[in-house]
């Protein structure tokens, strides 16, 4: 394990950051912290797993969300019937009977799906997420409707004598079921599933002529990720105690695409490091700007464009350069780099802001507010310094650019000697 | 003994039928070429054999069991495995996992998802061994899309006989290679099939007349002529179709 004292160090931040920001004068958690932080936890776990198909196995699924929804309201249910003593499973084992729903759907769903290839696997996934996010709303018993399903976390079932009556406790065990799961589907990859995924994702028909059925490697590898994303949404009924349409939500969907795909398809832990990416700008962004939205889309785009490896992939290409000593010449052509890209973000968002501003602000009756001081989103100045950033910020990044592949190049071509 | 049996096998795409009515017998331990001009039907009557594509009507048959209804996998795991004309390989899995990945089935592994790899140390050693074999061995943690052609076509064949199949079908092992890369190659193939059931498209003669127990000669999808070495060139019709054109 190359990666032992990251993982470890990833941990102990994960345990110890509640302590860090907690309020010592007057006792109390914070809150604001501990629930981005579960958030977190629920999000690697979905991107991971939909890494399965779509890093893994090459397959480009668009119904993720319905095994995390699934697993979600099931668990509702069988928190209400912890609640009122007819299921005695104890709060620490919940998420395993979540997983275990997701699996129950996925390997339904999955055996419609995986029998198609590439396109018309996507139709069909897309299908699966549309026909139960409709059903979500239609069928009341089981899905509450819109107003969703609700129960009392607090069952008082718990191998440890805990209560789950605060965020916190509910964050150790979301951390720890995030580090059982991902450690779980780190261990697949390490089985022959796990490398007959990667074969038929490299070329579906070779692994006919050495004995598998492609099919069938697929339909197991997609039943396998619908348990882990399952799992995350057991996590999600437990802290939210209200599973609504949202959790199966062809958005969803498409975040944990976003995820996986921002932080980085080809390496295991690339989408751990977007979905702590996404929840970060989720979290925290939206509390400053109205287009996070806009933003999370274009980087992706970005990333689709100009990185497809994503962002753990971009690292990975570091790899040799800095197992050759050389890092250090990078850092002059990445200054060089950032400086025009702050000045693309700087136009970029400030043309966004004010249009929002301009729209949305003015129906809220909000005021932009820059520096300390109010920004008048009609005067044309604001407009043409921004402008004015993104038009000579994107020029002469395109000249850095080209300087700095010139340099990524021979560099590279050194290494490989 | 018979290894592989073509009983009258037809193969028609739409309205023009490809393949019109082969029959060919293979014995066990044989090493067997087909030849013929371009569009004579080889590589298809291989996507037959292997279960690629469905036959129209006739009778394949793998050691007296028919086998032309089953897909490739299943035939695969009968004992018949297959190499193909344009390299196909997992190109963003190393060499060495390319390899372990063929001998999975045969070794019994199924679909586990529950035996970690590392520790399977018969198969370890097995896909180990087979990188020797193959001359493969400095290249084994190389993404095998990485590596040159000749490397490739050499990982190809190792895939190949991997699940120790009993009948093998090569289709042109040895096509865009150089002089050296084809003795080196053909001395590979002799070797890695020693004691099985060679089937082989190949359109190098010295190749051919070199290695071959037996020669089929197929001409517009139909078999002109079948039989030891000698016997076919020294065939009429084959000479006037084939042989004469190219040996000159």
């Amino acid at each position: 394990m190359k990666y032992r004292w990251l993982i470890l160090a990833l941990i102990v931040v994960a345990i110890a950051l509640p302590w860090c920001f907690y309020d010592w004068t007057h006792h109390r958690q914070a809150g604001f912290l501990i629930s981005m932080l579960s958030q977190m936890g629920m999000m690697v776990i979905l991107a991971l797993s939909y890494n399965m198909l779509l890093g893994q196995a090459g397959l480009f699924s668009l119904c993720h969300a319905t095994f995390f929804g699934m697993g979600g309201y099931a668990t509702i249910h069988f928190l209400n019937g912890a609640g009122d003593g007819t299921l005695p499973v104890p709060m620490e084992l919940m998420p395993l009977l979540a997983g275990l729903s997701g699996l129950g759907v996925a390997i339904l769903f999955g055996s419609m799906a995986t029998k198609q290839r590439a396109t018309a696997f996507a139709m069909i996934t897309l299908g699966i997420g549309e026909l139960m996010a409709t059903s979500a709303l239609m069928f009341h018993h089981f899905f509450g409707g819109e107003g969703g399903v609700t129960t009392n976390r607090m069952i008082d079932n718990s191998l440890f004598g805990l209560s789950y009556a605060s965020g916190l406790q509910v964050y150790y065990l979301i951390l720890a079921w995030t580090v059982i799961a991902a450690a779980l589907m780190y261990f697949l990859t390490l089985t022959p599933l796990g490398r007959m995924a990667n074969a038929t994702r490299d070329n579906f028909e070779r692994a006919q002529f050495i004995g598998y059925d492609p099919r069938m490697v697929r339909f197991m590898q997609f039943a396998l990720s619908g348990f882990f994303a399952g799992i995350g949404g057991g996590l999600y009924a437990i802290t939210y105690e209200i599973v609504t349409y949202d959790a199966l939500a062809s958005s969803l969907s498409a975040n944990a695409l976003l995820m996986a795909y921002i932080g980085g398809t080809t390496v295991f832990g690339g989408p751990i490091l977007g979905a702590i990416l996404i929840t970060l700008l989720q979290s925290g962004v939206s509390l400053l700007s109205n287009s996070w939205l806009v933003y999370v889309g274009v980087m992706f785009i970005s990333m689709v464009i100009f990185a497809p490896t994503g962002l753990a992939g971009i690292i990975k290409t570091h790899g040799p350069i800095r197992q050759a000593g050389r890092l250090r010449l990078l850092v002059v052509p990445y200054l060089r780099l950032t400086i025009p890209s702050l000045g693309v973000l700087l136009g970029f968002v400030g043309l966004v802001e004010l249009m929002s501003f301009l729209t949305i602000g003015a129906a809220q009756g909000k005021k932009l507010v820059l520096f300390g001081g109010p920004v008048d989103v009609h005067a044309a100045l604001p407009w043409a310094i921004s402008g004015i950033c993104l038009l000579v910020g994107g020029v002469w990044l395109r000249f850095e650019a080209a300087g700095f592949h010139r340099v990524w190049e021979s560099l590279s071509a050194e290494v490989r000697r | 003994m018979t290894a592989l049996s073509l009983r009258d096998v037809r193969k028609s795409f739409g309205p023009t039928e490809i393949i019109r009515g082969i029959t060919l017998d293979i014995a066990a331990g044989e090493r067997h070429c087909i030849i013929g001009p371009n569009g004579a039907g080889k590589t298809t009557c291989f996507n037959l054999i292997s279960g690629r594509f469905p036959i129209t009507s006739g009778e394949i048959l793998l050691n007296g069991e028919r086998i032309d209804t089953l897909p490739p996998h299943k035939i695969n795991r009968k004992g018949l495995s297959r190499s193909f004309q344009i390299t196909s390989i997992f190109h963003r899995m190393s060499v060495f996992e390319n390899l372990r990945c063929a001998l999975l089935w045969s070794r019994g592994y199924r679909y586990s998802f529950w035996s970690p790899l590392w520790r399977q140390k018969g198969l370890n050693e097995a896909a180990e061994a087979l990188l020797e074999e193959l001359n493969l061995a400095s290249r084994r943690d190389v993404l095998a899309g990485l590596l040159s052609y000749a490397e490739q076509r050499a990982l190809e064949i190792g895939m190949t006989i991997a699940g120790g199949a009993s009948v093998v079908l090569l289709d042109e092992p040895t096509a865009g290679m150089s002089n050296t890369e084809t003795d080196y190659a053909m001395t590979l193939i002799r070797r890695v099939t020693e004691g099985k059931t060679l089937l082989m498209v190949e359109h190098d003669m010295k190749v051919v007349f070199d290695l071959a127990d037996a020669i089929t000669v197929m001409v517009y999808g139909q078999v002109i002529a079948s039989g030891p070495p000698a016997a076919v060139r020294a065939n009429r019709a084959v000479q006037e179709a084939y042989l004469g054109a190219l040996e000159g």
